[in-house]
This record gives structure tokens, sequence and C-alpha cells, in this order.
């Protein structure tokens, strides 16, 4: 393995300014491990060698002749397939829009790009991001680099997973219910959702509009921060961002660079644990809130006693939505078209949705639909939001008695694939202590906090900060896994088994 | 209460979806397992707890309505590319009427 791929971004960085080493170098050197190692992980769904080689060059250019360019200029990442980038196909995994290529950029796309970084290719994800193990994808799921036999979470796995195998140093993810925050526990790398609002949602598939937030993932919490930094921001194309500048939800480096929580106070929240929990990732979960007492956090146990409904009013208000959202891909205007030369619009539009959702998207569709219909809505869509204003409201309550609240990533780590993709609940429950924080609306990220003692797998540590305090996240969770690595003596990843590169 | 095959199915055709019959067979009592387990949210019965869309209470944000400038020259390769029928520079779509019998 090339040791440039082992660096971090921030470090990559660096020696690219200072042409220590060239962008084309580092990017040549991702393909090379994409190419050695995707076959057996497969985050990748497509490549862009040509064009990102052309991009490394440009930046490479433009340092030479001085020019002073942001941190991560020159720096490879993965983006998921959800998010639109010309050039390149976007299919969210789904046959439905199998080839599809975007008229346009989406805006963290054009940001990226902007602040130089170079775009190696699309990652796998759950079909519509609608999944927990990127099994649901048309395209096949991702393996975990831990484990190629486990699911590398979802929907997000196949970002998750390139940084673990170290494909990419850096990733962008999206989070509707835990799609950043619950692959990154898995797999032992870092994700954060941000406020939502604070990143654009413009040129992203939608699939429930008022949960989805784009997020970054990277292998350290730093690099993670310098990411966020340069996604973030209004977008006067999605009316839903907000304004961000005076708030802790931008210039998160900083913060991550401090990594002090010396006075900070710490709420474990007592309804994310207990039953349904692994013995083995409650362990390392009070470990790890051990480590933050001793570099000099305070701890309180707080209640959130709504939050046993969020599961229930997550699965209400999110297949409403997709069912909403997914109602454009109907074979008319893009995306596949099924029928013959003289069935009528209805019977195309029947049998192209027939042949282009996969089973996850049909059952989710077909539950909002429900829950939407005349007679229902009120019970159901219109009950669920309104118990996401009492979750809202647990969080506000816990948030006068400390500044950032705890709990485990995930209840268990990653299992094994084809394990629970047939039982849908079980699958849902992957998300427990995620979709809280989405039906909020407020920040959060997943940190390693060690492996499992059970069957030796990451396990992740979840900290949620109050809307616009994105900074808090990076400021705990810099603060644990600086704690962490020098206990352990080096960063979590050297652990992962090395992928046999000859496969 | 609980929903029958024949309930997920009208719901299928309601989002124009055809579901094969074994489709249907499997999909119908995992979607009445799922309606079963979130049917208690509907138990909150205040009136008085307003319900939550935006969670910073960002509503009805409005902008000039001025069309943005397209570069049409760029945008309709893609557009055609991208279309399942394309005809004279338009989308070609399928009749919407039923031939008379």
């Amino acid at each position: 393995m090339t040791e440039l791929t082992r660096l971090d971004a921030a470090e990559l960085g660096r020696r690219i300014a200072s042409r220590e080493v060239s962008s084309r170098e580092v990017t040549a050197a991702c393909f090379d491990r994409i190419e050695a190692v995707d076959g057996a992980v497969r985050a990748f769904l497509t490549t862009d060698r040509e064009r990102a080689l052309q991009a490394a060059d440009a930046i490479d250019t433009r340092i030479a002749a001085g020019e002073k360019l942001g941190p991560l200029a020159g720096v490879p990442i993965a983006v998921k397939d959800l998010l639109c980038y010309q050039g390149l196909p976007t299919t969210a995994s789904s046959r439905i829009l199998e080839g599809w290529m975007p008229p346009y950029n989406s805006t963290v796309v054009e940001r990226l790009l902007d602040a130089g970084l170079v775009i190696l290719g699309k990652t796998n994800l759950d079909e519509f991001a609608l999944g927990s193990s990127t099994e649901t994808s048309a395209f096949g799921p991702t393996h975990n680099p831990w484990a190629l036999d486990r699911i590398p979470g979802g929907s997000g796995g196949g970002s998750a997973a390139a940084l673990a195998s170290f494909e990419a140093p850096l990733a962008i993810g999206t989070d509707t219910g835990g799609s950043i925050r619950q692959p990154a526990a898995v797999t032992g790398t870092v994700g954060v959702k941000p406020t939502y609002g604070a990143v654009s949602r413009y040129g992203i598939i939608a699939v429930a509009s008022s949960l989805d937030q784009a997020g970054p993932c990277a292998r350290n919490v730093y690099d993670t921060a310098l990411l966020h930094d340069v996604i973030v921001g209004r977008d006067p194309r999605d009316g839903t961002s907000v304004e961000l500048s005076g708030t802790q939800a931008v210039g998160v480096a900083d913060m991550a660079r401090r990594a002090d929580v010396k006075g900070l106070r710490i709420g474990v929240v007592k309804e994310l644990g207990g039953e349904g929990y692994q013995p083995g990732v409650e362990q390392r979960f009070r470990e790890a809130v051990q480590v933050l007492v001793q570099a000099g956090a305070e701890v309180v146990e707080v209640s959130c006693p709504h939050f046993v409904h969020s599961l229930a009013t997550y699965y209400l208000i999110m297949p409403a939505e997709v069912s909403s959202n997914l109602s454009r891909y109907d074979g008319m205007r893009y995306g596949l078209r099924k029928g013959g030369p003289d069935a009528t619009t209805e019977q195309v539009m029947r049998a192209s949705r027939g042949a282009g959702f996969g089973a996850e998207a049909k059952r989710r569709i077909i539950l909002g639909t429900y829950a939407l219909s005349a007679g229902y809505y009120d019970a159901y869509y219109g009950s669920a939001q309104k118990m996401r204003t009492l979750i809202a409201r647990d969080f506000a309550v816990a948030y006068e008695v400390c500044d950032v609240l705890v709990s485990p990533t995930t209840p268990t780590t990653a299992f094994k694939l084809g394990e629970k993709v047939d039982d849908p609940l079980a699958m849902y429950m992957s998300d427990l202590c995620t979709i809280p924080v989405n039906l909020a609306g407020i920040a959060a990220g997943s940190v390693p906090c060690g492996l499992s003692p059970d069957d030796g797998l990451p396990v992740g540590f979840q900290i949620i900060a109050p809307a616009l305090q994105d900074a808090r996240v990076y400021q705990v969770a810099a603060a644990l896994e600086a704690a962490l690595d020098t206990q352990r003596g080096h960063p979590l990843l050297d652990d992962a088994p090395a992928l046999g590169e000859a496969r | 209460m609980g929903l029958t095959r024949d309930d997920v199915a009208r719901l299928a055709d309601l989002a124009r979806i055809e579901l094969t019959p074994d489709e249907l067979a499997h999909l119908a009592p995992q979607i009445d397992v799922i309606v079963e387990a979130v049917a208690g949210v509907a138990e909150v019965k205040d009136d008085d707890i307003p319900p939550l869309a935006h969670p910073l209470g960002v509503v009805n944000v409005r902008r000039a309505d001025q069309a943005l400038p397209t570069d049409w020259q760029a945008l309709r390769p893609v557009l055609e590319q991208d279309a399942p029928a394309w005809q004279d520079d338009r989308f070609r779509v399928p009749r919407i009427l039923e031939e008379e019998e």
C-alpha cells in the first residue's frame, strides 16, 4: 500500500500546498488503492479517473504559480451517489435512475470544487438512501473493510467503507435518520450530521425533505471539521437553508483543534441504552464517558421520555415525505420507462415504478401513501409532527442542564450481510439512537470509541449538540479521539485488517 | 385495525406501483407489521402541541419571481440523453387516453 493513502486529509493538504507532493500523485495513489481493494469492498459505483487527474493537475499548477488555496485544495474526496455532479451518472443506487446524467451540480459539489477538492467518484448507498446496510442498493451491497461479510452501515455505507479501506481520505454523506453516523460507527470512521439547514440540499436527490442533511465524513475529527467548513453556508437555492454567520455551526475546525472539554457538562441519555443494546457497545460507551470525565468534563444523567416514540414518529414522517418526493419518478422525462408502444401514461407509470423501485422503496412509498391518505393524515402525519415537537422539547429541557448529550451511535456493531434484509423492523432498530437528532433538526456526530470486546468490531460514540452549536460536537469528539489515540498508541483504523491487495 | 392484502394492493395502485402477486404476498404482511409498530403515535391527542416541520422555525421562504438564465445549448443534449423518448426538441410521452373500444 502506498503511504500516501494512509495520510490524513489535513496533512495531505499541507504537503500539496508546500509542493512536497503533488495533488496528481495523491489522486493517482487513491485510484491505485481503489483498483487494488474495491473489488472486495465495492464502495464505489463510478470512478472518474481522467477528470480527477486533470483537476489535480490544475490545482498543482495554481499552487506552483504561487496561489494560496484552502487547506483541502488538491485533496481527493468520494461523494455519495445521491448528490448531482455533472459528467457522472447520479443513480441514488436505483434502477429507476440508472445512467441518469444530472443537468446541474449540487451546491455541495460546487463548494467542493471551489475549495479545490478532487472528486474521485460516486459511492454506493441504499436505494434512495432508504436503509441501514447498503443492501437495498440495486447495484449490490458494499462490504465492511473490518470484516467483508458484514454490513458497512447505511445508507452511506459506500462513503464510510471508502474511508475505512483507505481508498479516499474524505467523503460526503447524507443523513436522514442516521445515514452518516451509523456507517461511521460500524466502520471506525468519523461522520457528522450538521444542524438542519446548515448545508444546502440543492441538487441532492430528495428523500425526506424535512430530515435530509448532507455532511462531512473522514478518518479523524479534524479532517471532518475542515470538510464541514467547506460545505456549510446559506444557499439561496435552498429555501430551508439558514444563515450561519455569528453561529457556532461554522469555523468548527478551530474548535476541533482545541479539543478541550474542561468544565463542559455532558448528558448521558437514559433512554438510549439498556435492553437491545450489545453489552460490548455499552461497555465501550461507558469507558469513553469516563475518559471525558478524566479530561475534565462533568457528567449528568438526563431523561428524554418521548424518545421511545422516535422510531414510530420517524417511520410516519419519513415514508410520507418519501412517497411524495419519489412520485416524480414516472418514466416521462427521465429515468426508466417500461411498457409497450401502445401503453397509456398510466400504464407506463405503473410499469416503470414497479420495475424501477426495489422492495424497500416500495414498502416506504406504500406506507407513506397510507399515512397521507384521506382520513389518516391527521391521525398519522399530523400526530407525528406533534410528537416531533415533544421530542425537540425533550432535547431543549436536557440542554438546560448540559452542553452536549452523548449515547452509543448504534445499539450493535456491524451485523452480517443478509441477516436483517427481510426483517424491516429489525433493520430500522439500527437507527434508534440517531433518529431523534434528525427529528429535532439538531447537530450530531459519531467518533470511534474502540472495538467491542464481544466481536472485535468498531463501536461509535455519538455526540449531540443544540441547533447551530455544531462546534461542540467537534470539541468533544476531538477530545475523546485524542485521549483514546494516546491510550491506544495509534488511531483505531490502524487495527483494521489489511485488505488483500492481490485479491 | 391492520392492513389487509387488498388494502396494500389499493395503496400500491394509488402510488402507481405495479406489484406482482408474489411481491404483494411478500410486502403486504411486512407493511402491516410496520403500521402496527408506528400506530401508537396517533394517540397524541393534545391540540395544544404545535406541529414541527422546520426545526429552526423557517417558514414560507420567498424570493423574487424571476427567471434565471438557462444555457439551452448546454442543457439540450443532457435532456435528450436522459429522456426515455425525444422528438423535435421535446419529450415524447405516451398517450393519455385509453383507446375507444
